[in-house]
Order: structure tokens, then C-alpha cells, then sequence
């Protein structure tokens, strides 16, 4: 398969900022028409021209699945990352063109679930916006439980209270207000999924909690995004098409594969998905590892990496592609 | 005791394990016959307060007093013995309907009780892969006929004649958690009156 | 090119026949002289002008008689067509799928006109006009899965995902290789391949598995299978197995180059965009012996393909009886000379 997923021609419509931290943009076709119906939870990649720099960055689509004339998506600003949530706050305007994927989802709803409760943190909240936009189209029963810093930073906090009243409920972190997990995940009736997206920290708490109270594995679902991690530089030799490739300090390895023309798989961007997995042929050095995708015993093994987010330090590095 | 060791098999085909106390916010514990041991030897490990929280639903098919009379005095907050799942199956329905997330689920005994009681809670909103189970006793395989559908209980032998409608039906390792049974195709489509000689696989 | 539909049976007198047209496109499964299991899939792009390739789903001169057989066979067990509650909006995904690709593909035989979400759905060769809501049960005669696939050729099988597998949790099922969709629905991708052999030490499945779970929308997928069939029977069902397992003591060097079939499955993969589902159509295509060795090098790659064949693999596709048998026709067809790469006739 050719690398990352079909991709889509589109104009943004309308840049809104929400808050001092997120902005939201809206795409439309580029020419009209329809774009593809979606599942609650998928992401989209946006390609960002930056200079000589091609950014793609994955963002959860947050409009209705059902409503083919636009995607939305809420991009929060980090001025510590590697510029692409920068790029889109300060250089993407309305009537711009941009390249989008198609959506893939990652964290798609159990549709099998007699009651889904989801729990946001922070920006973690745009998957859901689309989950609950389904959800009541298919008279499914859900509960969501917001943290948000403060009622000025909750982003969507008001609209989502007011769009489904009785079902959402906001936790203020500057008011000591804070989900009460234990007591909320005791209650559940049997066929309940729980769905956590949020920063990492969070997503440990679900996972820990849940388990410790005997929740199954399968019903307990995260997403988190990763972004990749800057580091050392380094080199790497491409053994299939016979290339050396230098990954800078604030560049990702697929994304130096992909500026020296290399081939190379992915879906996710932020080492969950798996399709971007590359044999390695030979090292001298030492994995960072910052994937979700690789086992343990595979990481010490030393014959694979997740270029989307993991890096390497050391003499050399010899992958197959 | 030893869990009962099965040859190895195809994919579909389940595989048990040995109970083990989990964490969780009850206990459901369903066991016929033999089954009743897993339970007594789970009991050697667990904390004096693990039983106020569970329900324990027995059934002894021949085994008739020789367990039920321990694991009554395990003091579990409800204890049932039935005489036959039939018979315990609505009870079963009714206890999940009081379970939270976080209930733990425990099987052992025949594979069709164990089959039977863990469709009921997997529609019940629990993954199959959650739930405990060991296998004790009786290899009896519970057979559904591919073609009328039926289902017979107790198979030992292979070829054997379907209960309802009396064709001669060969034993697949192929299992349906769906139906909680494995599949018996008529042994002699190809060849109609040739059929082999009935072994004596399973006891 | 508008499609000359026959009117044929695939049961009792069988009256099934290729068309020349028919024959030239046949999908030819062996791109070499051996055959051995391989995770062969390919991209579902339009191939190829005219082949089983070209439209997203293959209408050909059997789309008529093949629905009166599914109707049939839905008649008699109705347990053909199964969906598990979750599975209605993969459904509905599926009838967007068929119809959209079916009125796009052939306007001469079907029509799809929307208004919101009322829908009005043509097809002319099945003589139906019907007009419904889109997502809302109600309004059609049978549930969306059902509905739509007795309007399509081939079996459907609809894939959730979820746990990093993928689980069958609705279908239709009336054409075939020797498997029960009520025995199977529910099962994960492992379990219902369960009964394949060597291909699970082989590390078949793991990797199709890999594969498939990364369909992407807009970016179907495809592989070809095959097995045999003694007479152009639609419904080799283990249901039926009981009924037409005996066929197969009917053949003989005589009869062999019309009784017996080639079946070959054209096997799809979409993913489908509301549920997050896959659809995993199933088509089949016969061709007899006798008109299979018309083209002169698919005789002689057929009779090595055979001959060479594990006798596990012989074993499971239900032809080890009959294949020395096979083999000797066969042989008659294949003259040692060399055969060239792919799956095409030479003469094209």
C-alpha cells in the first residue's frame, strides 16, 4: 500500500478562535460537493506547507458525522511543539487551499455498548463532539464528564451543556472540582464502555483505575495523540533505496524518509496504529521508544521501529526501506 | 487436581484456564458438577470477606451431594443449587441483571455449562475474554446438528446420531460461542450409508 | 453495453451456462503453475475494460437467475441472512455503498435519486422502484443488509472492528464454500478461519488480519480464492452438505468436462464509513472444466495447479476423491509447453 490514506482537496471556510489557547477551522470541498461521511472519532491528517517543511498533523474531526458539507476540527496551541498547531494558528486563513486524509478512525465507538461514558480532558474533548453528534442521531445512551481548567478555557464546556442537557457534566480544575472516578465506575451497569481521551496523565488514570476495579480490558478505550518527540539528531541508512537520511533535531524519522522521497506507511502519525512499523536492519546505538504499538520484548529486541514518533541515538542505523 | 488437558486444537476451539480470585466489585461463580472443586480450591486463597459479595449458582447432575454441602458452608452471600442448568437458567439471567461493571465472572465445570453461562454474560454486556473459566469433569461435548439445528447434549462418541433428526453426524473442533456448541456435520454426505464405526472419544 | 441476461437454474436440471463473453473474462485465479496460500491482495481499482475487475460490483449476464436462486435459498432457511442488533447502520452503510457505485457504474440498469434523505432506488433488471428513507428501517421492505444483497451478486459478510480484530457480525450467505454463516456469525477473524489448514502456521491470518483492520475508506481492497465444485451449485452450504455431498460420486472421465466446476471467489474489502465496519463481499464465479480448457493456457496451468497440489489443501477444498480423476481429464489439455506469467488468456 502507498503511503498514508486518500487524500482530500479542501478551502477553509472559516477560522474561529474559541479561547485563548484553541481555534477552530472549517473545511469545505475545494470546487463543492460532498465530502465522505464519517464515524464518531476519526481524525483527519492535515498537510501543512511550511516553508520547505510539509507538516501532517492528525486532528479528530468534531462536526457532525452526518453533515457532508464541511469537517471541523479544534486545534489548541503549543508554542513548545514542533510548529504545527502554531503553523495553523498564525498562518491559515479562510479561503486558503489545503490537503487533507481521508478520516480514519482509531477510536471508533463499540457499537455492541449499552451505555457509553466518556470522560474528556482539556482539547481531548473534539472526538467526542462527533461521538455525541451520532450517538443521539442513533438514540444511543452516553454520558460525558469534562475536566477543563477554568470556565474561560473549556472549550465547548457551555454549548455541549446546553446541546445535551442532564448528560454532561463539567469539572472545573481552578474550582478543586475533579471527577470523582472511583464512585462514577462503580455504578455502571454491565455493557457499559468507558472512553478516555486527554492528556497522558489521564489516560493512565482510567486505564489504572478501571483495571484495579476489575473492569475488563476491552471495555476501557483511549486515544491519545502523540506528538513526536524532538531529540538528538541522527542518521540513518535506507537500505531498499539506498539512501542516507539525516533526521534533524526537531523533525520526526518519518518525516525525514518522507522529505528524502522514501516510501514509507502511515496512518496515525502518533504510534498507534501501527502502519508505519519498519524492520531494522542493523544498529549501533540505543531506541527511544515512544510508541504504543511495539510490545515491550519487541522494543528490547532491536529489530523494529515506529518512525512516526520514535528516535535513535548512536553510530549508526540501518533500516529496510 | 489438575485442570483436564485437551489436544491441541483449531482456533475456534476454547480454551480454560484455572480460577484465580480477581478484583472486583462482586462474584459470580457458576459451576456444575465436578466444577465444584475449582470453587473449593479457589477458596484456599481467598480473603475471609470475598464471599459475603458473591453468589455462588450450583448445579451437581450426578455428582449429587458430594460438593454441594462444602460449598454451602463457604458462606457465600447467595447460594442456589439447582438440578439442572435449565432449571438455573433464569436465575442466572436475573442475578446479571444486578451486576455492575467490575463484577467478576467465574465458570467451571462441563464445557456446556461453561458455554451456556458465558453467552448469558456476554449478552449480559460483559467481553468473553473477561470472564474465568475452568474446565472440571465430564469431556462430554454439547453438538449442534449444521443441519436441523438441533442441539444434543452429552456426546461421547464420534460419529454420533443427532437427537432430533437422527443423521449420523461426525464432531468438529469448530465452536460457536454463540450457540455454545461445537458442530456436527452428517457423516456420510458423500457416501449415504457408509458410516464408520462409533469411538468413544470423550467421557 | 447493455447486459443479455439468461434465465438459468443452479439446482435441479442446471442450466447454468457461460456465454462466450463470459468465459473470455473469467476470473482466472493462478497466476502461476503452483498454487499455495498467500495474503494476495491488490488495491479494488478499475482493471482492465470489460474483466470482473472493472466495476466496484460485477454485473454480469447471471445477475437475474442469481437472485431467483438467493431467493430460493432465503425461502427455504431464512438463518442465510443474519445481523447481530449492532450491525444495522454497517447496513445502511452497505446500501449506500451498492447503490452509489451501481447507479454510477451502470445507468442503463439502475437509478438512485436523492432528495435529503428520502431515496428513490431503481432497479430495472429485478423490475423494483422503490422509494425509502435513508437510516430509518421503517421504510423498506426487509433490514438494509438484507435489502440491498438480494439485489447483488455474491455473499456479504460485515466485519465490525473492534480489539484489534475484526468480528462477523452479519451476513448473507446463500453461495457459499462450505461454511455456515449461523454457525459462524460472532466469531473474530481467527476463529471462523479456524477449520483452514496450514495457513494459520503459515502466518496467513495474522498478516491478512494486519492488513485489513488499515482498509481505509475510498480504498478497497481485493484477492482472488477458489475451490471446486461438481455441477454449477450456488448453495454448497453445510447446511445442504447432506444433499449435494453426493454429487460428487457422479463424476466421471465422461461427464467431467461438464460437471465439473471451477469456482472462483472474488473476495472485496471496504471500509464503510458511519460504522466503522467492513464489508468483505464474497462473489462467485463457476466455469466449467469444458469451457475452462477452451482457453488453451488456463487447461494446461490447471491441470499442473491440481496435480501439484498439497493433499492437505486438496482435503479441505473437498476435491481428494475425485482429483486423480481430475488430473487424468486434465492432462489431455496440457501438451508440457510453457505457460506464461499472470492470469490472462495469450491471446488477448
Amino acid at each position: 500500500m502507498s503511503a498514508g490514506t486518500a487524500k482530500l482537496n479542501v478551502t477553509v471556510a472559516e477560522v474561529k478562535p474559541i479561547n485563548d489557547l484553541v481555534t477552530r477551522f472549517k473545511f469545505v470541498r475545494t470546487g463543492g460537493g460532498d465530502l465522505p461521511t464519517f464515524s464518531g472519532g476519526a481524525h483527519t491528517v492535515v498537510e501543512m506547507q511550511d516553508g520547505d517543511i510539509t507538516r501532517l498533523n492528525a486532528y479528530s474531526l468534531m462536526s457532525n458525522p452526518a453533515d457532508r458539507g464541511a469537517y471541523t476540527i479544534s486545534v489548541r496551541r503549543d508554542d513548545q511543539g514542533r510548529g504545527g498547531s502554531k503553523f495553523m494558528h498564525t498562518r491559515v486563513i479562510e479561503g486558503m487551499e489545503m490537503v487533507i486524509s481521508n478520516p480514519v478512525n482509531l477510536f471508533s465507538l463499540d457499537l455492541r455498548a449499552k451505555k457509553h461514558l466518556m470522560l474528556a480532558g482539556g482539547i481531548g474533548i473534539t472526538p467526542f463532539m462527533a461521538q455525541m453528534h451520532q450517538l443521539s442521531m442513533m438514540d444511543g445512551h452516553f454520558e460525558l464528564h469534562y475536566s477543563v481548567r477554568t470556565a474561560s478555557l473549556g472549550t465547548y464546556a457551555k454549548e455541549l451543556s446546553e446541546r445535551y442537557p442532564g448528560k454532561v457534566h463539567i469539572y472545573h480544575d481552578d474550582q478543586n472540582e475533579a471527577i470523582d472516578l472511583k464512585t462514577l465506575l462503580a455504578n455502571q451497569p454491565l455493557g457499559t464502555h468507558v472512553y478516555v481521551c486527554g492528556p497522558k496523565g489521564m489516560i493512565e488514570w482510567v486505564h489504572g483505575t478501571a483495571e484495579a476495579m476489575g473492569w475488563p480490558r476491552e471495555a476501557v478505550h483511549s486515544e491519545e495523540f502523540l506528538a513526536p518527540a524532538s531529540g538528538k539528531p541522527f542518521e540513518v541508512k535506507c537500505a531498499v533505496s539506498n539512501k542516507i537520511v539525516q533526521v534533524g533535531e526537531h523533525q520526526s524519522l518519518l518525516e525525514a524518509l518522507e522529505a528524502a522521497g522514501i516510501d514509507a506507511p502511515y496512518l496515525c502519525r502518533g504510534g498507534a496504529c501501527g502502519q508505519c512499523e519498519t524492520n531494522v536492519i542493523g544498529y549501533d546505538g540505543k531506541f527511544l521508544h515512544y510508541d504504543h504499538w511495539l510490545t515491550d520484548e519487541q522494543k528490547a529486541g532491536g529489530k523494529h521501529i515506529m518512525p512516526c514518533v520514535s528516535r535513535f541515538e548512536g553510530k549508526t542505523l540501518v533500516l529496510d526501506r | 487436581m489438575s485442570k483436564t488437558e485437551f489436544p491441541p486444537s483449531i482456533k475456534s476451539r476454547p480454551v480454560y484456564g484455572e480460577l484465580e480470585p480477581r478484583a472486583g466489585s462482586g462474584h459470580l461463580m457458576i459451576a456444575d458438577a465436578e466444577g465444584a472443586e475449582a470453587i473449593l480450591g479457589l477458596a484456599k486463597s481467598v480473603d475471609p470477606g470475598f464471599w459475603a459479595k458473591t453468589h455462588i449458582i450450583y448445579i451437581p447432575k450426578k455428582t449429587g451431594t458430594k460438593y454441594s454441602s462444602q460449598l454451602e458452608q463457604l458462606g457465600a452471600g447467595q447460594y442456589y443449587c439447582g438440578p439442572s442448568y435449565e432449571a438455573a437458567q433464569s436465575r442466572i439471567r436475573r442475578a446479571l441483571q444486578n451486576c455492575h461493571m467490575g463484577t467478576q465472572v467465574y465458570l467451571t465445570g462441563t464445557e456446556s455449562l461453561m458455554g451456556q453461562a458465558m453467552h448469558e454474560a456476554v449478552t449480559a454486556g460483559i467481553p468473553h475474554t473477561a470472564i474465568q473459566t475452568e474446565h472440571r469433569g465430564s469431556t462430554a461435548r454439547r453438538m449442534q446438528c449444521v443441519h436441523c439445528k438441533g442441539i444434543t447434549e452429552d456426546v461421547t462418541t464420534d460419529p454420533f446420531e443427532c437427537s432430533h433428526c437422527g443423521l449420523s453426524l461426525f464432531v468438529r473442533d469448530h465452536y460457536s460461542r454463540r450457540i455454545a456448541a461445537f458442530q456436527g456435520v452428517r457423516v456420510d454426505a458423500e457416501d449415504p450409508g457408509n458410516i464408520p464405526e462409533k469411538v468413544e472419544l470423550f467421557k | 453495453m447493455t447486459i443479455q441476461f439468461n434465465d438459468e437454474t443452479f439446482r435441479g436440471d442446471f442450466t447454468f451456462r457461460n456465454s462466450e463473453w463470459a468465459i473470455k473474462r473469467f476470473p482466472f485465479p493462478f497466476h502461476e503453475d503452483s498454487y499455495m496460500y498467500s495474503v494476495n491482495m491488490e488495491p479494488h481499482t478499475s482493471y482492465r475494460p470489460g474483466s470482473v475487475f472493472e466495476r466496484t460490483f460485477d454485473v454480469d449476464e447471471h445477475y437475474v437467475s442469481e437472485m431467483k436462486d438467493r431467493a430460493q435459498v432465503l425461502a427455504d432457511d431464512p438463518l442465510r441472512c443474519q445481523s447481530l442488533p449492532h450491525m444495522t447502520l454497517a447496513g445502511w452503510d452497505l446500501v449506500e455503498l451498492i447503490m452509489e457505485a451501481k447507479a454510477r457504474e451502470y445507468p442503463d440498469l439502475f437509478e438512485l435519486h436523492k432528495n435529503g434523505n428520502r431515496w428513490r432506488w431503481v432497479n430495472k433488471p429485478l423490475g423494483i422502484d422503490d422509494t425509502f428513507t435513508f437510516l430509518d428501517e421503517s421504510t423498506l421492505p426487509y433490514g438494509p443488509m438484507e435489502y440491498i444483497t438480494r439485489q447483488t451478486q455474491g455473499d456479504f459478510a460485515l466485519l465490525d472492528q473492534r480489539d484489534d480484530n475484526l468480528w462477523m457480525d452479519a451476513g448473507m450467505v446463500t453461495t457459499q464454500a462450505d461454511w455456515s454463516l449461523d454457525f459462524d456469525i460472532g466469531m473474530n477473524f481467527f476463529e471462523w478461519h479456524a477449520p483452514v489448514p496450514k495457513a494459520h502456521e503459515m502466518g496467513i491470518f495474522v498478516r491478512a488480519l494486519k492488513f485489513l483492520l488499515n482498509i481505509q475508506q475510498g480504498q478497497p481492497a481485493r484477492r482472488l480464492n477458489w475451490t471446486m465444485t461438481v455441477n454449477p451449485l450456488l448453495d454448497t452450504s453445510p447446511e445442504n452438505y447432506h444433499k449435494w455431498g453426493e454429487m460428487k460420486q457422479d463424476l466421471t472421465l465422461e461427464n467431467m468436462g461438464s460437471k465439473q466446476h471451477l469456482r472462483v471467489e472474488l473476495q472485496t474489502f471496504f471500509r464503510l464509513p458511519r460504522s466503522n465496519a467492513l464489508v468483505f463481499p464474497i462473489r462467485c464465479y463457476l466455469i466449467s472444466f469444458g469451457d475452462l480448457v477452451t482457453v488453451p493456457k488456463w487447461g494446461r496451468r490447471l491441470h499442473r495447479v491440481i496435480r501439484d497440489l498439497p493433499e492437505e489443501l486438496a482435503t479441505y477444498k473437498g476435491f481428494i476423491d475425485n482429483r486423480p480423476m481430475m488430473v487424468e481429464w486434465l492432462s489431455q489439455y496440457d501438451d508440457g509447453s510453457p505457460t506464461s506469467d499472470g492470469i490472462w488468456p495469450d491471446d488477448d
